[in-house]
């Protein structure tokens, strides 16, 4: 079915700029897998909520002031007085966190289906850039208000480049553009988080591309073979991503209306003050995981390196899997490794939230009295007072987090994907769907 | 065989030499081009002038400091107790992760004058705690004695002692 315009005015662009015949290509004769789940639509929901970030943040700019003296004000002004600024603020602040949800799922679906695998690998790096990107301009985004979390924020984060040995200082004070994060800081963040979304719609660009080219991988994990195991994206799956995208924004709303500070932190809401650091610092959630690694390694350099590089294996992942198969469906191991690998970046959130020197769990007793690390003596006898007797540290939790994160992806994918017996692929998607509704078959696909 | 450019022995020819040559000298100008790009973002000369700062040392009691801002950071100016001093003295030096005495981090021992800065990322320690008794850093955990040396937790150094001078026995200038 090619695109033949009847209309004169659209045959006269079409001769010109072909635009008309590719958006047609890529809604009607793009063979779609006829099998894709829910878990494919986060893709479309991560593309309506880059547009939504980039039509709030491009109003809010239109109201706020990116100085050290009124940044906060501004932000204020917009809560109280812009008309809607309530709305457009609470919708762009809730809506970089909905942001990082669809996207965290959206890889997760990649990492359960096998869909980073060959001939899929540069579509898997672009979205890996896309995610990059996004965490930088979320970052520079919770700068803007100039809170004490904002504040802080930069200030630990921009000194995570002082770890870098010799050159380390002079970049952290060329990122400042001073002695600390202060106004010239704050203006470059601006002018950045202004720039970097649309970056992120250069490289989507590109990921679609890529997409189109190799296809959809779907819940099997076998290709399209013929016409039988493909439909047309469009109404099939604009109607399917329609319903999702319904379901979501409902979500979205109910965070946006009913609890619109609940993703964020307090202490944003008291003015960013250089001398004065809060008792608890912590980034935004999305951070979280990559702060608890951080934090896990007693050394700076060391934490400041596995915390980047928790983000760079993922782009060795294509080669790290030595399975051929795709689908986490046909793989019993990988199966339930990919669940205990989820929990374990569930907890690693977890303990990115918790307090640096805190105990998760810990017993009470009688302990010697230590001061500067010597026990203190009376009469021959140690000193005793109350206190804890055996403790599981935050820290411990968040290093064997952090060991078994590496593990799953440098050392198990690779010995797995060796070993592991995979159960018998289907011939083609169309013989997968059809299996289901034979009740004989139904058995062995439970 | 018909050659339109001489060869040389080695089978490079002129019009080789002028690609490269022409190669580097573009790589040359593109990144002389950049460089104004990439440096406008160092600090500036304004920036770069608030560089000191003075500080009234009359009125900060024994045991208590006051916090001054130099550079837009805060610098610890402690006016230390003589238990203090004697701790931050008996200290032995080897086992220190960033190994320096006590002398050489004060001009005068009484006057404790520091950049408020963890050398971990950045953050404020708080006085008077933590497992040495000096300062703590709730960031990530970093404890310093009451010399401001690194004693236990992630930051590698001891914080900063930054140049400063009597001015006369109650003011120093920082800077
Ligand atoms: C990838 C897309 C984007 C993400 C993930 C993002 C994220 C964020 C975040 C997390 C904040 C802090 C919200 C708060 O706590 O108040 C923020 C603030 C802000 N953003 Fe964005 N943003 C994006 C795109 C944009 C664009 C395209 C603009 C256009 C100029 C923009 C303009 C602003 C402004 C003016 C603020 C400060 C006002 C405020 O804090 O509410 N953003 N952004
Ligand atoms: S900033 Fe002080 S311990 Fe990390």
């Amino acid at each position: 079915m090619s695109f033949e315009p009847k209309n004169s005015a659209v045959k006269w662009v079409e001769e010109r700029l072909p635009i008309m015949g590719m958006l047609h290509h890529a809604l009607y004769e793009y063979p779609t897998p006829k099998n894709l789940s829910y878990w494919w639509t986060f893709g479309s929901l991560a593309g309506v909520m880059l547009v939504v970030q980039i039509v709030s943040g491009i109003v809010l700019a239109m109201h706020y002031t990116p100085h050290v003296d009124l940044a906060f004000e501004s932000v204020e002004h917009i809560m109280r007085d812009v008309n809607y600024g309530w709305l457009l603020r609470y919708m762009h602040a809730n809506g970089a966190s909905m942001f990082f949800i669809v996207v965290y799922l959206h890889m997760f679906r990649g990492l359960y289906y096998g869909s980073y695998k060959a001939p899929r690998e540069l579509l898997w790096w672009l979205g890996l850039i896309i995610f990059v990107l996004m965490m930088a301009t979320a970052f520079m985004g919770y700068v803007l208000p100039w809170g004490q979390m904002s504040f802080w924020g930069a200030t630990v984060i921009t000194n995570l480049f002082s770890a870098i040995p010799i050159v380390g200082e002079s970049i952290v004070s060329w990122l400042w553009g001073g002695f600390s994060v202060d106004n010239p800081t704050l203006n470059r963040f601006f002018s950045l988080h202004y720039l970097l979304p649309f970056v992120i719609v250069g490289i989507v660009i590109l990921h679609i591309w890529a997409l189109h080219t190799s296809g959809s991988n779907n819940p099997t994990g076998v290709e399209i073979k013929d016409k039988q195991d493909s439909i047309p994206f469009h109404p099939y799956y604009t109607v399917k991503d329609l319903f999702g995208l319904a379901i979501f924004l409902i979500i979205f709303s109910a965070f946006l209306f009913y609890a619109p500070n609940y993703m964020g932190h307090p202490d944003n809401y008291i003015p960013a003050n250089p001398l004065v650091t809060p008792a608890h610092i912590v980034p935004e959630w999305y951070f979280l995981p990559f702060y608890a690694i951080l934090r896990a390694v007693p050394d700076k350099l060391g934490g400041v390196l596995l915390m980047f590089g928790a983000i760079a294996v993922l782009f060795a992942l294509p080669w790290l899997d030595k399975s051929r198969i795709r689908s986490a469906r046909f793989r019993p191991i990988f199966k339930q490794l990919f669940w205990v690998f989820g929990a374990v970046c569930v907890g690693l959130t977890y303990m990115g939230g918790q307090s640096a020197d805190g105990n998760i769990a810990e017993i009470h007793g009688m302990v010697p009295v230590m001061i500067d690390g010597i026990a203190q003596m009376k009469d021959g006898v140690p000193l005793m007072e109350e206190g804890v007797t055996f403790a599981v540290t935050n820290v411990l939790v968040a290093r064997i987090l952090t060991v078994y994160y590496f593990l799953h992806l440098l050392v198990l994918l690779p010995v797995i994907g060796l070993f592991e017996k995979p159960r018998p692929l289907p011939a083609s998607i169309s013989e997968d769907v059809l299996s289901k509704t034979s009740p004989v078959k139904e058995a062995d696909n439970a | 065989m018909t050659t339109t450019t001489p060869v040389e022995e080695d089978g490079v020819t002129r019009r080789d030499f002028l690609y490269v040559a022409a190669g580097g000298l573009s790589a040359v100008g593109a990144a002389a081009a950049i460089w104004p790009f990439i440096a406008q973002m160092n600090p500036s000369a304004d920036v770069l002038a608030l560089s000191t700062s003075e500080v009234d040392l009359d009125g900060i009691e024994i045991g208590s400091e006051i916090t001054a801002v130099w550079q837009g950071k805060p610098v610890f100016v402690r006016h230390r107790t003589e238990g203090e001093i004697k701790k931050a003295e008996d200290v032995v030096i080897a086992n220190l992760p960033d190994p320096q005495s006590d002398e050489e981090r004060v001009i005068k021992p009484q006057w404790l004058v520091m950049v408020g800065v963890c050398t971990h990322l950045g953050c404020i320690p708080l006085k008077e705690q933590g497992d040495y008794s000096g300062w703590f850093c709730p960031c990530h955990g970093s404890h310093y004695d009451t010399s401001g040396r690194i004693r236990k937790g992630p930051a590698p150094k001891n914080l900063v002692i930054p140049p400063y001078e009597f001015l006369d026995d109650n003011n120093i200038r920082i800077g």
